[in-house]
This record gives structure tokens, C-alpha cells and sequence, in this order.
């Protein structure tokens, strides 16, 4: 790192995702301290509960732009669950809506300066990814029992297939939660470290220093749209896992 | 890399852990309810309204077939009234035509008696002046008078053979 030094006064672009310790904390011997990552889980905790609540205070027939706002989310999920899962998905909308609202308000926290993004560390998207592949792999075994396993041999397929069929089936199926959460932590951390190099350019440039701002700018209307997107798209694979549990084939 | 920083995956782990969780409480057992309750509520009030002009709409369909119904009836009444009007005008007229066909029959066989009648009279007077004629030019012929039986006889002859 210390070639890095160069760059951006002497602060290197990965240093933005530093956990600093604010509150040491200790239980047993597991480091459970309160650190910037803990100030924006809690923060986007509660920017979400402000939103939705504050937005559904009066519950108006007619809504007003916040409470549009509010129903829009709502709906926006309840639509995608009924699209990739069906009816059988209900039940687990709030759960999913957590997920979905939880992970973009964290993106979008970051897009703040000076912020901190939770979404960028591997920990945490492993750590939900893992949750939901759990979940999943659950309620699957709770509701078909034995037959879950003929998940990973699809119909129609000729037996003679199966030595080579099944492990990839086994392979992709555990792979899923690596895939959801590097797909995250990846999209994170690339965009805030680009963001970060081309700042560094700024200062580096001089007066040609406009043209890496220039991009820093359209890159933060991207990154903006990168945040929505990346939550959307663990959301939908949340589901399209869950309806795979579901329905197996 | 900080992320592979291994010290700090365990305050990581327990703050989302933490935090989700009331996330998850806080969405399950408050806002998810009222945004459904809300949404709910509306589609209720929605379809009410829907039902409710739709009845509306039904009533004014129900009025308009009556005002259609009545207005056929009332025209139904006119074209009848109508019909016989001009029925009992067509009967008041041929009556008329009868009665003045026969005065006009009466008038026009009255005055035909009384064209024959003056025509029998006129030749009456015809065959008189005639006689008297044949008489007066038969004693200015003869100097002397002739019998009125022959003349009227020669009279008769003459008149038969000019008919």
C-alpha cells in the first residue's frame, strides 16, 4: 500500500473501506466493538423504519409524494415476488422487503462522501447471502422432504447422465451464495475504489484536473444507478432462489 | 484490503446480525401492516365506488328503458289516433260523395224529364204550326180550305218520313 501513497494526499483508495473502531467492545473473547460500519447499519436501520413509518403516518386514501414513495417500494416488491415466486412467496415479504430495502439504503448511504459502505465488505454480503441460501435450503427440505434432492437431477435427463449432471447441479447450487454475495461486495467495492482513484486525479492533474472530475460526476450518477440495480438484483435472486425452494423444477 | 482484515469479520457479522434483525422487526410487525392496511384499505374503497357507479349506471339504464318504453307507447297512441281519424275522415267523405252522387243523380234525371218534356211540348207546337202552315198555304194554293183531318194526316206522313 504504501506505493499508493502518491495518490490522493497520501490516502490510498482502499483505505475508504477501513473499519475504525469507535466503541470497543468486547463479549468474551469475540470483538463485537462499535465501529463506522455499525454507524451506517444503524443509520440506514433507521433512515429505512423513518421513511416507511414517517411516510405512513397519516395514511392517506389519497397519498401525498411520501407515502407515494413509500407505496411504490412496496408494491415495486410485491410485484417482483409475485412475478419470480407467485402466492406461494407471500409469506415471505417481509423478509424480502427487508433485504431489498436494507441493502439499497446502505448503497446509497455510501454514495454520501465521506461515508462508510457496509455493502462493500465480503463479511457482510457473505454473511446475508449465506442467510438466504440457508433459508432457502430449509424451507426447501421442510416442504418437500426427501424429494428436494431431485433438484439436483432434472427431469427428462438420461440416467446415463447423471455422474456427470449431479455434481454440477451440487457445484452451481453451492456456489449460489458466493455468487450472490461476491456479485455485491464486488460492484461495492469497484465503483467507490474508481471513484476514489479518479479523485485522486483531480488534485494530481492541476488544471486538467477537470476532466477526471467530469467523470467522477457522470460516475456517481452511474454508481447511483449501480446501487438501485445491485439491490434489485440481490433481491431478485433472493427470490428466484426461494421460488426454486418452493417449486424445485 | 481492509475486507480481508479477519480481525474485524466477528463486530461485523454481530452488528448485521444486530441491525437486521431489528430491520426485520420493525418491517414485519409495523410497516409492512400499515402499508398494506393502507393499500388495502384504498382497493376497498376503489372497488366500492366501482360497485357503486356501476349500480348507478344500471338505474339509469333501468330509467332510460322506461322513458323508451313510454315514449314507443305514446307514439304507438299518436300513429293510432291518427289512423282513425283518417279512417272516419275517409268514411264522412265517401258518405258525402254518396249523398251528393245521388242529389246529383236526382237533379240530373229531374232536368232531364224536363229537357224531354219541353222537347215533346216543343214538337207539339211544331206539328200544331206545322198544320196550321200546311192548312193556310193549301187555301192560299187552292182558294179554298182544306180538311183538317186530311191535312193533319199529310203532316203525320211528312214528319214520319223526315224521321
Amino acid at each position: 500500500m504504501r506505493e499508493n501513497k502518491t495518490l490522493a494526499e497520501g490516502h490510498s483508495p482502499l483505505a475508504q473501506f477501513e473499519i475504525k473502531t469507535l466503541i470497543p467492545l468486547e463479549v468474551g473473547d469475540i470483538n463485537v466493538s462499535f465501529t463506522n460500519s455499525s454507524v451506517f447499519m444503524v443509520a440506514t436501520v433507521l433512515a429505512i423504519s423513518l421513511f416507511l413509518v414517517m411516510g405512513m403516518r397519516r395514511s392517506a386514501l389519497v397519498p401525498g409524494r411520501w407515502q407515494s414513495m413509500v407505496e411504490l417500494s412496496y408494491i415495486f416488491i410485491a410485484n417482483l415476488i409475485k412475478d419470480t415466486v407467485g402466492s406461494e412467496g407471500r409469506p415471505y415479504f417481509p423478509f424480502i422487503f427487508t433485504v431489498f430495502m436494507f441493502v439499497l439504503f446502505g448503497n446509497l448511504f455510501g454514495m454520501l462522501p465521506y461515508t462508510f459502505t457496509f455493502t462493500s465488505h465480503i463479511v457482510v454480503t457473505f454473511t446475508m447471502a449465506l442467510f438466504v441460501f440457508l433459508g432457502v435450503t430449509l424451507i426447501a427440505i421442510a416442504k418437500h422432504k426427501m424429494r428436494f434432492f431431485t433438484f439436483f437431477m432434472p427431469p427428462g435427463v438420461p440416467m446415463y447422465m447423471a455422474p456427470i449432471l449431479i455434481p454440477i447441479e451440487i457445484i452451481s447450487y453451492l456456489s449460489r451464495p458466493i455468487s450472490l454475495s461476491v456479485r455485491l461486495f464486488a460492484n461495492m467495492l469497484a465503483g467507490h475504489t474508481l471513484m476514489k482513484v479518479f479523485a485522486g486525479f483531480i488534485f494530481a492533474l492541476g488544471v486538467f484536473g477537470i476532466a477526471p472530475w467530469a467523470f467522477i460526476v457522470a460516475l456517481t450518477g452511474l454508481e447511483i444507478v449501480i446501487a438501485f440495480l445491485q439491490a434489485y438484483v440481490f433481491t431478485i435472486l433472493t427470490c428466484l432462489y426461494l421460488n426454486d425452494a418452493l417449486h424445485l423444477h | 484490503m481492509p475486507q480481508l482484515d479477519i480481525s474485524t469479520f466477528s463486530t461485523q457479522i454481530v452488528w448485521l446480525v444486530i441491525t437486521f434483525a431489528a430491520l426485520f422487526i420493525i418491517m414485519w410487525r409495523v410497516a409492512v401492516p400499515r402499508i398494506s392496511d393502507a393499500l388495502e384499505q384504498r382497493q376497498k374503497r376503489m372497488d366500492d365506488n366501482l360497485n357503486k357507479a356501476a349500480e348507478f349506471k344500471k338505474e339509469a339504464e333501468a330509467a332510460i328503458e322506461a322513458y323508451e318504453k313510454s315514449l314507443a307507447e305514446a307514439r304507438e297512441a299518436a300513429h293510432s289516433a291518427i289512423a282513425d281519424a283518417n279512417a272516419k275522415l275517409l268514411e264522412e267523405t265517401a258518405a258525402k260523395d254518396a249523398e251528393l252522387g245521388t242529389k246529383l243523380k236526382a237533379m240530373l234525371s229531374e232536368s232531364e224529364a224536363s229537357i224531354a218534356k219541353a222537347t215533346e211540348d216543343a214538337m207539339d207546337n211544331v206539328r200544331v204550326v206545322a198544320e196550321e202552315v200546311a192548312s193556310a198555304a193549301a187555301e192560299r194554293l187552292l182558294g179554298d180550305a182544306v180538311d183538317a183531318g186530311v191535312v193533319s194526316a199529310a203532316v203525320d206522313t211528312a214528319t214520319k218520313a223526315r224521321n
